[in-house]
């Protein structure tokens, strides 16, 4: 049997697919795995080319789409009950990643599936606003010491915190990457170019460069790739949209530069071109080309990309793709901790694994 | 050509291989599991069901597999896996049947949402349906059963599919689920009645899955509207008591009761208003299962003789067009 990656494709190709069933059948695997069904569902109608999908595949895009409306209406309204719960707190309110594209009406929220609501606040304030949302019903969940310790020491993030009633999933922020990686980045910095998701409105979203360089070192650093087609995607969305700001592209390579994250954000350049035909401004190719002057890991990172990129799905997934998917896991945490932190961490986590769950 | 052509070893051979599709109402499964009892399960449960050619489209391809590591040999474990996830937490081997039978159900929950779905067993006569939506521990697929053995058609013992569009239910005529007890009360009360090989000790007790008589198979493609709304109740020692229940608690109770009654939004709700406006609501206590059959049976007497409407089914469920598709992609 082959390993068809039929998702990947698709999106740069202005051809409909001409799938047979068992290939529909593979591509909505792969769309439900990657949390793209939606995704998927608004490719073909945006395009006209519904007619052409078989009955049962379409009803599946179809309620995919279902399944994206009613969270984009969860969105707006968990959005609401979080501002009220941080009414009295004096801190900059940034609604990070796909909450924030739903919340912003940009492109990129077009069909983008959710499993929890990112925000960041001032970390100055960090404790008070976790207060504020534990009395308006929020809750942690269990999780042991170590988890505690890890994320209040090490993390850029609060352990999650969940919903008592509506069990939405909130994660409290006070910066974009972990205090201890290799990059790191001030939330006071981002804080300080901040937008109003909408006029008079008190939440805010990231300024279009460093949304996507979030993104963009989310999907680099994050370690999990189940749904690194979608992140990529995501970044795509973000930069066609923002592209028509004609000073973008200078803006975003030198706030990569500032920031120093321009060796994440080549290897996604890389990705953007290879799967979807990204360009840049041809003026600012040189540039482009200084991300990464010493090109030390450019190559390999670019083949462990992409194989992990491709779905993580039993019909696509290779010898390769999991191992290239382990490397980038442990390479994850080698960026994020220094290697005295990391080591018993992984260890810790790999024996936890061995132990039967206690719930 | 139906499952029960196959030899038993021709069945473990396609669970072994690129799976076995078989078709329950309007969704194809692919099966596929080393697992015997999941072999053995299925070739006496789903005996007269059809398998599909693999050309057409499948919906859900579960596997049952073994657990991983150590746990393949010490206190083995069965994993269900879907589209390269794992969304239960393995169980003991033993498990594998019922646990089929619960990952076939969460598929259609999870996904299947062209249907309004509520947890609900569902019984249909002169195409006339009952709803039987009830929590565990109700004696829902006790009474199902029982009725299905007394002329009553099986139209689904976990979950209710109805067609938003026209507001008719849909077929799964799936295996009936009993548990502790009912094993034994359901083969008292139908020594016909064919299970499985119960397995004890699984988070629900004792557990085991009866087959669906064949005739019931037959008329799958065969559509109903709903006409009654009865919440049972298992009581012991109780009399039979059929009580009217208000038409909006009813609409209520279904509504939590439904796995997406909320992500359908207002289109839900309408189907759920109809749905009730429809049927007559009642709650049902019973201990007894023969005076349980009485009330049913008067029930349908009722309806015959005050005519309403009936509406035999129309085949081919395929053909209705599935809800929030292409054009009303911005529909609220």
């Amino acid at each position: 049997m082959t390993h068809p990656d039929l998702l990947s494709r698709l999106w740069a190709s202005p051809q409909p697919p001409s799938w047979t069933h068992r290939q529909w059948e593979i591509a909505v695997g792969q769309a439900r795995r990657t949390r793209l069904l939606a995704r998927l569902g608004f490719h073909f109608t945006d395009r006209g080319w519904m007619p052409l999908v078989p009955a049962r595949p379409a009803a599946y895009l179809g309620t995919g789409i279902l399944a994206a409306e009613r969270q984009h209406r969860e969105v707006h309204w968990e959005l609401d009950r979080i501002e009220a719960a941080l009414s009295g707190i004096d801190t900059p309110i940034v609604v990070l990643k796909g909450a924030a594209y739903v919340l912003a009406g940009l492109p990129a929220a077009r069909g983008r599936l959710f499993s929890d609501i990112d925000i960041m606040v001032s970390r100055e304030r960090l404790n008070e606003a976790e207060n504020a949302l534990l009395a308006a019903g929020w809750a942690q969940q269990p999780h042991d010491d170590y988890d505690d310790q890890y994320y209040r020491r090490w993390s850029h993030e609060l352990p999650p915190l969940k919903h008592v009633q509506r069990g939405t999933v909130l994660d409290l922020h006070h910066t974009i990457t972990q205090p201890t990686s290799r990059f790191q980045v001030e939330g006071r910095r981002l804080l300080e170019r901040a937008l109003p998701a909408r006029p008079g409105g008190r939440l805010l979203v990231l300024a279009p460069e460093d949304m996507v360089l979030h993104s963009v070192v989310h999907l680099m650093q994050e370690g999990e790739l189940d749904t690194g087609l979608r992140d990529l995607l995501d970044i795509r969305d973000l930069v066609v949209d923002f592209s028509r700001q004609a000073d973008f592209w200078p803006k975003l390579l030198d706030r990569a530069s500032e920031l120093r994250l321009q060796i994440p954000l080549s290897h996604a350049l890389v990705q953007l071109h290879r799967l979807f035909g990204l360009t840049w401004p041809t003026e600012l190719d040189s540039q482009v080309a200084q991300l990464d002057p010493r090109r030390v890991g450019g190559p390999l990172m670019a083949r462990l990309l992409t194989a992990a990129l491709r779905p993580h799905h039993p019909t696509c997934d290779t010898a390769w793709s999991d191992a290239a998917r382990l490397a980038l896991y442990v390479r994850s945490h080698y960026l994020r901790m220094p290697v005295r932190l990391v080591v018993p961490h992984l260890i810790r986590k790999a024996f936890r694994r061995l132990k039967p769950k206690t719930s | 050509m139906k499952l029960g052509d196959l030899s038993p070893s021709a069945i473990r051979r396609r669970l072994r291989g690129d799976g076995l599709c078989l078709r329950t109402g309007p969704f194809n499964y692919r099966i596929r599991s080393p697992i015997d009892s999941v072999a053995s399960g299925l070739g006496l449960l789903y005996e007269q069901v059809p398998l599909v050619d693999d050309s057409e489209y499948i919906d859900f391809t579960i596997t049952m597999a073994r657990g991983r590591g150590l746990r393949r040999w010490f206190r083995p474990q069965v994993r269900f896996e879907v589209d390269g996830e794992t969304p239960f937490e393995p169980l003991p081997e033993d498990h594998a049947y019922p646990m089929l039978e619960w990952a076939m159900n969460w598929c259609v929950s999870t996904q299947a949402h062209q249907y309004l779905l509520l947890h609900s067993a569902v019984i249909e006569r002169d195409g006339r349906a009952v709803i039987m939506p009830a929590p565990p521990g109700s004696g829902k697929s006790t009474l199902c059963a029982a009725l299905i053995h007394r002329g009553w058609r099986l139209m689904s013992d976990e979950l209710a599919l109805i067609n938003p569009f026209d507001g008719r239910l849909v077929a799964l005529a799936r295996p009936v689920s009993l548990k502790n007890e009912s094993l034994d009360v359901i083969q008292r009360f139908e020594p016909s009645a064919v299970l499985n090989t119960p397995v004890g000790e699984t988070f629900k007790g004792k557990v085991s899955h009866m087959k669906v008589p064949e005739w019931h198979l037959s008329r799958i493609h065969e559509t109903a509207s709903a006409r009654w709304v009865v919440f049972p109740q298992y009581q012991a020692g109780a009399e039979a008591r059929l009580e009217p229940r208000p038409k909006a608690d009813s609409l209520l109770e279904l509504a939590q009761n439904a796995f997406n009654y909320s992500l359908l939004g207002p289109s839900g709700f309408r189907t759920l208003g109809d749905l009730v406006d429809r049927s007559d609501c009642y709650r049902f206590t019973y201990s007894k299962l023969e005076q349980a059959m009485a009330v049913f049976e008067r029930l349908r007497l009722d309806a015959q003789t005050s005519g309403g409407d009936t509406g035999h089914g129309h085949a081919g469920s395929d053909k209705v067009p599935p809800p929030g598709r292409a054009d009303d992609g911005n529909s609220p």
